[in-house]
Order: structure tokens, then sequence, then C-alpha cells
């Protein structure tokens, strides 16, 4: 199976070999020219994007860069404006609601800040899938529930509310949520977002036993470097929409590409500019500001 | 100039007119998606029932309350009125009438549009912000079918038994008032009341005046909810837009109601 062409300048890390083989065969996910626009405002452009079956693989990029659109795209929730979105062998943005549902059924996600249900405790948002698609008796649903509060090193907070739950824990209770039905596939949505340096090592330690433990694949959306180069098989670098960068964890870490290091090594200075893109010049601006008279001579 | 001005006009006033038919045709398709959805919200019936709870029971104390001092207030006014034609002891009738016919489905429809609508949208609108509700539908559960549907329809089911515990309360009250504290002729109160109100006239098109304003307010508050902005701002103003939106509503569809029920 051919590696899949991509359109732009995106730069390739590794030497193509076994790696990138074992990564073609039978992937999981396979996006194939991805377009996608919001209105006609270009989000991702000429996205191709392998996930293995049983990697752990990050996407990084800017905030804003579509890193979350792409989960959206593979979750069935945006549909692309052109190209290809490949989940398990099903195009995900051709299946019909039952159909999407069924597929839904086999992935697990977790959302940026949790997403846990305000109204329901910690306890009954695990069992939460459990209940809506299976008929297990309550005595089973309660063993599995444990298990995974167990995994996430919460079973003592079951009977906590959501709103009784630090940021981390409300990230781990999250994480076992999805991976109540044990999924074929988790996807994370900024997981490191707003947590202290402990729960963020214990969230991202906890991301790599599962996706070990379950045999699951899992996608990291996120632009925490450090740690989730820590965790991860394989790393897509996003700009502006476009697969700037790609690689594995190692070959990210030494590269020389001016984008992927200043991203990497957080430098003020690089291709990434801090200000937004304007046309007017700054002495410009602030000699017509409101409220100031035109400056004529 | 003044053509491009007035075109200009013209196009912002186009804008919105079609922004709100468009959006009108949203809440309809959103109405017969959640009729469409209502199966689980039916077939389990707990869901439903603690929505129950949150929407009908939680607003209890304002519609007995108001109930309470409609009825004392239609006494009072309607005794010095009566008294006026020496026709007292038809207190009852007028306040039964008033409540039972009128101001029992209105006043606890814009009670309940304040209370439990205003509710509904937030809770909505705050899932939404939250991305509760996408996670939802990541979960493969529609949210339409496991969170609006059973709000729908207990909103739908709570207004008429809330009228009738207004109407019940306002009748109470105009007694207080009439017979206790004026002295009107306890006998004449109620007898003149059994014998003028008619079940099938005014009692059954008040309880269908009530169950129209049920679905008009708990469509109203659930399609608010669904379709806020998923910011403070976005949900701050749906909460608005339910209690405005549905009072204007309620309004007009009881003088359509009226005006085919009680023609005369």
């Amino acid at each position: 199976m051919a590696w899949p062409r991509r359109a732009g300048p995106a730069l390739l890390l590794e030497s193509r070999g076994q790696k990138k083989q074992d990564m073609d065969d039978n992937p999981l996910i396979r996006l194939t020219d991805v377009n996608f626009a919001y209105d006609r405002r270009p989000i991702l452009t000429g996205i191709n994007m392998v996930i293995p079956r049983g990697k752990v693989v990050a996407i990084m990029g800017l905030s804003g860069c579509g890193k979350t659109t792409t989960l959206r795209l593979i979750g069935g929730q945006l549909k692309p404006s052109s190209g290809k979105v490949e989940v398990d062998g099903q195009v995900v943005h051709e299946l019909d609601s039952d159909g999407l549902y069924e597929l839904r059924r086999r992935m697990g996600m977790l959302f940026q800040f949790g997403a846990l249900f305000t109204d329901m405790s910690v306890y009954d948002n695990i069992a939460f899938q459990m209940r809506e698609h299976t008929d297990l008796p309550e005595e089973l649903i309660h063993d599995m529930v444990m298990m995974k509060l167990h995994a996430v090193g919460l079973r003592g907070a079951a009977r906590l509310m959501p709103s009784e739950l630090s940021g981390g824990m409300a990230r781990r209770v999250a994480l076992a949520r999805a991976i109540a039905l044990d999924p074929m596939l988790i996807m994370y949505d900024e997981p490191f977002a707003g947590l202290d340096p402990i729960s963020l090592s214990i969230v991202g330690e906890l991301i790599r036993k599962l996706n070990d433990a379950l045999g699951t694949s899992s996608i990291v959306v996120t632009h925490d470097v450090q740690e989730s180069l820590k965790i991860v098989d394989y790393v897509y670098f996003v700009s502006a929409g476009k697969i700037v960068a790609e690689g594995t964890a190692e070959q990210i870490k030494h590269s020389t590409e001016p984008y992927v290091h200043q991203f990497v090594w957080g430098e003020p200075d690089g291709p990434v500019n801090f200000h937004y893109p304007t046309t007017r010049p700054y002495g410009e601006e602030m000699l017509s500001g409101p409220g100031r008279k035109q400056v004529w001579w | 100039m003044v053509v491009n001005a007035l075109r200009r006009i013209l196009e912002a006033l186009g804008h919105r007119v079609t922004k709100r038919i468009w959006r009108l045709g949203f809440a309809a398709r959103f109405l017969f998606a959640t009729l469409l959805h209502s199966g689980t919200a039916l077939k389990r019936f707990h869901l439903t029932i603690r929505e129950i709870y949150f929407t009908g029971v939680l607003s209890l104390i304002i519609i007995l309350v108001s109930g309470l001092f409609v009825g004392m207030v239609l006494g009072l006014q309607g005794y010095d009125t009566l008294q006026r034609y020496g026709s007292t002891e038809a207190l009852g009738i007028l306040v039964a009438l008033s409540l039972v016919r009128e101001l029992g489905p209105v006043v606890s429809a814009l009670l309940f549009a304040s209370r439990a609508g205003s509710a509904i949208t937030a809770e909505i609108g705050l899932m939404k912000a939250t991305e509760q509700l996408s996670a939802m539908e990541m979960m493969a559960v529609n949210p339409i079918a496991r969170v609006v549907a059973p709000r729908f329809w207990a909103g739908v089911i709570s207004m008429p038994l809330l009228a009738a515990l207004f109407s019940a309360m306002g009748i109470f009250g105009g007694y207080l008032v009439g017979v206790q504290l004026i002295g009107v002729d306890a006998g004449s109160f109620w007898s003149q009341m059994q014998a003028s109100v008619d079940f099938r006239e005014d009692i059954v098109n008040g309880v269908i005046k009530s169950f129209v304003f049920g679905v008009i307010v708990s469509w109203i508050a659930v399609f608010e909810g669904y379709d806020s902005d998923p910011t403070a701002e976005g949900v701050s103003g749906a909460t608005t837009r339910t209690v405005v939106t549905s009072s204007l509503a309620i309004l007009f569809a009881d003088f359509i109601l009226t005006a085919f029920m009680f023609r005369g």
C-alpha cells in the first residue's frame, strides 16, 4: 500500500523504512486529500494522514491550526468539503445516521475540559454508555465501572459529583468514561490543557498505558510538546490547516526544520509570527486611532 | 448616494427577515425531530419523570402562591363590581370562569415560562457550551432523544396540571376573600359556580389551552437552549429570548384559541 501523496511542501522527517511500511499496512484511520472550510474560510487543506492500529499518534500545532477540526472529521461531527475520511475501512462522511452511531460506539473521546455530565455522579458518568448501549445487569455495570475507575486511580471518587473534582481528576474520570466500552480508537482533545505538572504526568502515563493494555489506537491533539513526545509513537505537525512535518518522537526532537524546532523548543523567533497578520503599519495605526486628529503635514 | 443608502437599508431588512424565517424553519424541523425521537422519553419514562420533578414540581410554590393571590384579588374586584348590580351571589361564577377559562392557563403558562422555561434553556445551553451534548453524540447517544425530548414532554405534561392547580388555588383564594372575609353566602358561592361552569365548554377548553401553551413554552425553551451560542453571553441571550418569545406566543395563541373556543 502506497504512502498517500501529500499536497504542498510538507516535510517528511523520517527515513523511508520499516516504520513507514508498518504505518501504511491496514491502518485504522486514513485521511486522503481532505479539505475543510467553514463557509468560505479554509481550515484544512490537502490533509493526508494515516493512524495505524495500536499506536499513539499526536497531532500538534498552534491553537486554531485545525487540530480539533481533524478530530471532528474523524468522529463524523463534521463533513469534509472534499477528500476522504476512512475509519476501520468505512468512509465516515458517507455513513447514514445509524451507521455513524454504530461506528461511534467503537470510539471514545476525551474532550478538552472533560465534558462530564454535571447532573450525574462520577459513577453514573462512566456507567452512562453501558446503560445506553447494553442490557447488562446493574451488578455487572457496577463491576465494570469500578474497574475503569481503578484503572485511572479514582475508585474512591465514584460517588462524587463533577463539581467536587479537581481539573486533573475530572480529566481522569473523562478518560475512564472514554474507555467505558473498550473502544478501538480513543481521541484526546487537548488532554493536558490546564493541568498541574503532576496531573499532567499522570494523564500522559495513563494515555500510554491504557492504549497498550486495551490494544486500542489513540490520537492525541495537543500543543504540549514535552509531555506528548514522551508517550507518542508518531507526530503530525499541522500549521494553517496543512501538515508541515511528521515523524517519530525522536526525529521530531532532533529536527532542524525551523517550524518544528521553534515549536518544540518554544522559541519566540522563527517562522511562526507572534503578531496576527495586518496590512496596516504600526506607526500609522497609532497615529490614526479613534479620537486623534489626522496628521496632515 | 441616496439610492445606495436605501439599498443598504433594504438589504439589512431583507437579511434580518430571511434570517428569522430560516430560524423559524429550523425550529419547526427541530420540533419534528423531537417528536420523532420521543420514543426514548416515553419508553424510559423515568427520564421524563425526573424532568417533571424539575420543571413541574419545583414550579409548584410560585404557581400555588400566585394562584391564591390572583383568586383573592378576583374576589375583591369581583365583589366590588357585582355589588353595584346587586348580584354578589354570582361571585363564585365570576371567579371560577375567569380562572378556568382564562387566567389559570395564561398566567400559569407565563409563570411556567419564566420559572421552568428559562431553566430548561439555560441547562441545555450550558450543556452545549461545556461540550456535554457533543460528548453524548460521540458516545453514539442522540442528545435530542436523551436530553431534549424528556424535557419537552415533561413541560407538556406539567403545564395542564399546574394550570389546574393554579385555578383550584385561585378559586380557594376567591372563597377566602368573598365568603370568609366579606361575607358572601357560601351556599350561593358554591352552588352558582357548580351550576354555571360547564365541564366541556369551560374546563376542557381550559385544559386544551394549557396543553397548547405547554407545547409552545417547552418547544421554545428546548429550541433556544439547543440553538444558543456556546458562550456565557449566548446562553444568557437564549434564556431571555425564551421568556420574551414564550410570553408573546402564549398571549397570541390565547387570543386565537379564545376566538375559536368561546365565540358564543
